[in-house]
């Protein structure tokens, strides 16, 4: 079973609903018809569609209090979205739940340099951010690599990394405070414009929890003053093994680069056939290494970096040497899921995350598991902490295919579990991983979360049939 | 004292405890906040040892009774360090287990985070006694509700931490600092805001009103260091000519800064968190009532000392309520610390989700009743 059982009083009722939506929010703001709703059926995991009830795009805090009411006084489900970029289904609709859209929220409110925060409405994407500081050499530090597009609403609600993630940390991070509003239409304020909170950490918790404790209407974001410059160095290698003893090295040796990103062969020719980077075709594997400073600071940590990378017998090593050269390193990467729909008609990205220990066994077997499936694995992914990406070739239009790309997929979730990791680095569980989490935690502790969304949500109505595996909800609800 | 040596008999101490239980470690945070009334200690201060530690993965796992100091030792030895700096101003006892359940954060984490950015993984016991890990030991994981970092923080109000998984950093080649004397407190948060908002990456922002001085921390390879702590001192020229510390003497201010050296001690302790900007006027305003104090984090953090009387905890905590802030009660006579709110109430709306959220871990209430709130 995909999703829950559609509530057929709220089915029914669907005219009236939209009726009754439009009474309490300006006509605009409500989309009722099967034309204007199919763009809302799916998100970035395009394999699952659902048609939503209805559709509503609030345009202040107001409005997401008064859906809620309404959504809350009738029983019906509420689906949270942002920009629809979730890998892990995160915002699929249900057949019978409202979906509440935050794109109309889109506006920046305060900027303050002093005491380094933004505050800002959930739809604003995640570069537009950084774009409004940048004239003062700020940042915002997590940048996910669909940040064109996604939405701060969205990354609180998935806890979005990034390349850099590394050394600036992970969105939970990067927080200050929150406004969100709850199922039964109560307006929360979370933390504020400084830095620890006393009291319990619900920016922590609310942070990743996957739009299922509430719906966010203001996000207060860190930003920062950014670094004199940063250059990209490439490191080719002649196996993955060798690759990743290399990774571990780098941060043995005490140095953190602001970025330590792994490809493997697969992952480089198509990366370099879209962005043209200069990669190192000839190689198995490749490590994008970025360290920050002046340029001094720059020559000095990358020849550190060299010095070690030589003692693994590089194919090759290059440093850029130019603002665009590190531009088009940048571009391959977090192109690069583009790059491998380009040589595939259709993939799976996976998220585990694994100690980086692990990293030269766990490639190892995804090999021979790519073997036994025989389906190619692309992979690209956070090297410095661990956090894989193995994009999984496959073609939608042959079932079997994505049925063996899925059962690929949860052994390589299965097998980072196995090593000491996790099923989902960024992404989030989603609909995706849902069925998967009793690999990872035990009956007691997925009850103890499920009871701890209770209390935020008594009747599961905020994004349900997501995260927590549907066999166990009457249990805990 | 019940001193469980494995988790497991933790957790049966929990499934039998007939009322209210005081969770501790060692006892040195027992004057924070409200006075826990419960006829019987539930201590951790037997389950001690490091249970991992991979330096190459910035990663170490330890028991909640393992006292920081053996930590600390531990990850010097390796060269590394707890990024958040916890202070030592609970005595040399303090677990690490305290430490995460208070949440407790020193200079670094102005830009390097708190403890609770740290926290990876835990093992708890909740109040059915039911054994429960949250996390892991990986340095990215959005798998599930983030339990780890509502436990941490949360005084043993929730469940009982055994077993906490941090990430750590290298130690740094070198350290370095600034110092701009002379400097009122506006004066000086507008010093340690620029350095903030400079690209040299620094670590450590106070501002010491009793000597006038604003500091500015550098941490990272030893030629950085000095390029940047020279570079920074230029860019602050307007706040007058710095001195620059060199590794040793930096080491020494920022560990009486971590330390609240330059607090001087009366009987009340208040911790306020609040923007930077608001901070030396929470100061001036307090100064009347023989309320002194210092700045950290760049002034995010005002560490206060006072007498210990109603009206002046009442005046501490609307300066920080007035400026948009939170605060705690640090320390303070067990009288005052059993009569009034120890951080800042809550809204009706949020105060009925934390009720749920706490008797969804502790049905019976069991667990430090008290501690942060009044029942």
């Amino acid at each position: 079973m995909l999703q829950s059982k559609p509530k057929l009083n709220v089915l029914e009722k669907r005219a009236e609903i939209i009726a009754g939506l439009k009474a309490v929010l300006p006509e605009r703001a409500v989309i009722g018809d099967d034309v204007s709703l199919k763009p809302y059926e799916t998100d970035g995991l395009s394999a699952y569609r659902q048609m939503p009830l209805a559709v509503v795009l609030p345009e202040n805090e107001a409005q997401v209090v008064a859906v809620m009411k309404f959504c809350h006084l009738h029983g019906i489900r509420v689906i949270p979205r942002g920009a629809g970029t979730s890998l892990s289904g995160g915002a699929l609709p249900l057949a019978d739940a409202v979906v509440v859209g935050m794109m109309r929220m889109n506006q920046i409110l305060d900027i303050n340099y002093a005491d380094r925060y933004a505050v800002v409405q959930p739809g604003v994407t995640n570069i537009a951010i950084t774009q409004a500081v940048q004239d003062e050499q700020f940042f915002y530090a997590p940048d996910p690599s669909s940040q064109l597009a996604c939405m701060i609403g969205g990354n609180v609600s998935m806890n979005s990394g990034g390349a850099h993630c590394l050394k600036y940390g992970v969105t939970a991070n990067n927080l200050l405070g929150l406004r969100l509003v709850t199922i039964e239409g109560e307006l929360l304020e979370i933390g504020g414009k400084h830095m620890d909170t006393a009291g319990y950490d619900w920016l922590g918790l609310i942070t990743g929890s996957e739009g299922q404790l509430g719906v966010l209407t203001e996000v207060t974001v860190r930003i920062l003053r950014g670094p004199e410059g940063a250059r990209a160095m490439l490191a080719g290698f002649a196996s993955n093994e060798v690759a990743g003893a290399c990774v571990d090295a780098i941060i043995s040796s005490g140095i953190i680069p602001v970025a330590l990103e792994f490809m493997d062969k697969l992952a480089i020719h198509a990366c370099e056939a879209f962005a043209h980077a200069g990669y190192p075709l000839d190689a198995e594997a490749l490590l994008i290494i970025e360290v920050e400073g002046s340029d001094t600071e720059q020559t000095e940590m990358l020849a550190r970096i060299r010095d070690i990378c030589a003692v693994y017998n590089p194919v090759s090593m290059r440093v850029s040497q130019t603002a665009e050269e590190s531009a088009a390193i940048w571009k391959g990467r977090k192109g690069a899921f583009g790059a491998v729909g380009r040589i595939s008609p259709d993939y799976l990205c996976m998220d585990g995350t694994i100690p980086t220990s692990q990293l030269p066994n766990v490639l190892k077997r995804m090999q021979a598991m790519s073997d036994d499936y025989g389906l190619k694995v692309a992979n690209i992914f956070h090297a410095g902490d661990g956090n894989l990406h193995p994009l999984i070739m496959f073609d939608a239009n042959d079932v079997e295919s994505f049925h063996k790309a899925e059962a690929f997929g949860a052994d390589i979730l299965k097998l980072c579990v196995e090593v000491g990791g996790c099923l989902t680095g960024e992404h989030g569980v989603g609909i995706e991983k849902r069925d998967l989490m009793s690999v990872q935690f035990t009956p007691a502790e997925l009850d103890q979360q499920r009871r701890i969304k209770t209390a935020f949500d008594p009747d599961w109505l905020l994004n349900p049939s997501k995260v927590f595996p549907l066999s166990g909800l009457s249990a805990a609800a | 004292m019940i001193l469980p040596d494995t988790e497991e008999a933790l957790a049966a101490a929990i499934r039998g405890a007939s009322g209210p239980l005081l969770v501790q470690g060692n006892g040195t945070k027992s004057g924070m906040l409200r006075p826990v009334q419960a006829a019987a200690t539930l201590s951790t201060a037997n389950l001690s040892g490091i249970t991992l530690y991979a330096p190459n993965e910035l990663v170490m796992s330890a028991k909640a009774g393992t006292r920081l100091s053996e930590i600390e030792t531990a990850l010097a030895a390796a060269g590394q360090q707890m990024i958040c700096e916890p202070p030592h101003i609970h005595g040399e006892n303090q677990t690490i287990g305290g430490i995460v359940a208070t949440n407790l954060s020193g200079p670094r984490r102005v830009t390097g985070g708190a403890m609770r950015d740290h926290v990876l993984g835990v093992r708890a016991v909740n109040g059915s006694g039911e054994i429960l890990k949250f996390g892991g030991r990986v340095l990215k994981n959005v798998t599930g509700l983030d339990v780890a970092k509502l436990l941490t923080g949360s005084f043993g109000t929730l469940a009982v931490m055994t077993e906490v998984t941090f990430k750590v950093l290298p130690v740094s080649e070198a350290t370095g600092s600034i110092v701009l004397r002379g400097l009122d407190a506006e004066q000086g948060i507008a010093a340690l805001s620029a350095g903030l908002g400079s690209p040299f990456f620094v670590t450590g922002a106070a501002y010491l009103p009793a000597l006038q001085q604003a500091v500015l921390r550098i941490e990272d390879f030893a030629t950085s260091v000095k390029y940047r702590t020279e570079k920074l001192a230029g860019q602050l020229s307007a706040f007058g000519t710095a001195e620059i510390l060199d590794t040793d003497a930096s080491k020494a201010l920022w560990r009486d800064v971590r330390d609240c050296k330059y607090l001087d001690i009366a009987e009340a302790v208040w911790r306020l968190s609040v923007v930077p900007s608001a901070a030396p006027a929470i100061l001036r305003a307090l100064a009347p009532l023989g309320v002194t104090g210092f700045l950290d984090w760049g002034g995010g953090l005002v560490n206060l000392t006072g007498p210990a009387d109603q009206a002046t905890h009442e005046a501490v905590c609307h300066a920080a309520i007035a400026a948009g802030g939170t605060w705690w009660l640090m320390q303070a006579p067990e009288p005052l610390r059993a009569v009034v709110n120890v951080v800042p109430p809550e809204p009706p709306a949020l105060a009925a989700i934390r009720a749920r959220v706490q008797a969804s871990f502790d049905p019976r209430g069991i667990l430090n009743p008290g501690r942060l709130r009044a029942a």
